[in-house]
């Protein structure tokens, strides 16, 4: 087994494990560091396949993702933020209401 | 071969860190073993040629989003996470969601591993210093990059306006 084929193991492995997490987990700080885990999975993959493919491409898109996902977390936790400030609690259950 | 087998001790913490992730009662602790989780990254991207994201890896995700979840976290209060116990009448989510995760395994499997790629005819390595990438970034790219920073604006003012007092 090379490196490449063993990078892109432990990405879908650790991919699982983040959807996992989103699909077993209440908190939704927790749903969202899943989220974060899966976009990590991700980006390892796309660094080993640039690396397998000698180009440069792959990696800039991983830079393009670390921004989304810096953008992606500032308003996420704003949101979260603001919830917990009406429903006092991070429970996704308890969040079913669609008005204030 | 030394390679493989740094790669293989780091892919076993990698991999117990998310599970720490999955399965920890507390906020601070789960967080904590994401920014574990992306510092073994940020030392895997080292090793496939690729600096400049190890750097940024560091940085931006251990350091900048990972703070910002903890501020938040303890912003809130919400270190302890009630015990997950299952809403009623949804007893079935826990066995269906860990079928699907194995599912969803499975599938990325069969898509790397048995499908036989294309042969790859082997390039010369290539620069990958953060100079290259800043080329490529300024060159190729710039047209996202400048997307990029536009949306990092849009999010920074939404999140001041999400948050603010009414």
């Amino acid at each position: 087994m090379d490196t490449t084929a063993f990078v892109a193991l432990l990405s879908s492995v650790l991919f699982t494990i983040g959807v996992l997490g989103v699909l077993l987990r209440r908190s939704a700080l927790l749903i969202f560091m899943s989220v974060e885990l899966m976009l990590n999975a991700a980006n390892l993959a796309f660094v080993s396949f640039a690396h397998r493919w000698n180009q440069l491409d792959g990696q800039v898109i991983v830079f393009f993702v670390m921004a989304v996902a810096a953008a992606e977390v500032a308003v996420g936790l704003a949101l979260i933020v603001t919830i917990f400030r009406t429903k006092r609690s991070t429970n996704v259950d308890e969040l079913s209401a669609l008005r204030g | 071969m030394a390679d493989l087998i740094v790669l293989v001790l780091l892919g076993a913490v990698s991999v117990a860190s998310a599970l720490g992730l999955l399965l920890s009662r507390n906020a601070i602790y789960a967080a904590l073993f994401l920014v574990l989780n992306f510092g073994v990254g940020a030392v895997i991207y080292l090793l496939l040629n690729a600096p400049f994201l190890a750097v940024v890896q560091v940085s931006v995700y251990a350091g900048a989003i990972m703070v910002l979840f903890l501020f938040v976290i303890m912003l809130l209060g919400a270190e302890r996470l009630s015990p997950a116990e299952d809403p009623p009448g949804a007893s079935f989510q826990r066995p269906l969601a860990i079928g699907l995760g194995a599912a969803l395994l499975g599938l990325a499997a069969y898509v790397l591993f048995i499908r036989q790629p294309v042969a790859i005819a082997p390039a010369t390595p290539i620069d990958s210093s953060p100079t290259a990438v800043g080329l490529a970034l300024f060159g190729d790219y710039l047209f996202p990059f400048e997307v990029i920073s536009v949306l990092l604006l849009v999010a920074m003012i939404g999140a001041v306006i999400l948050t603010r007092d009414r």
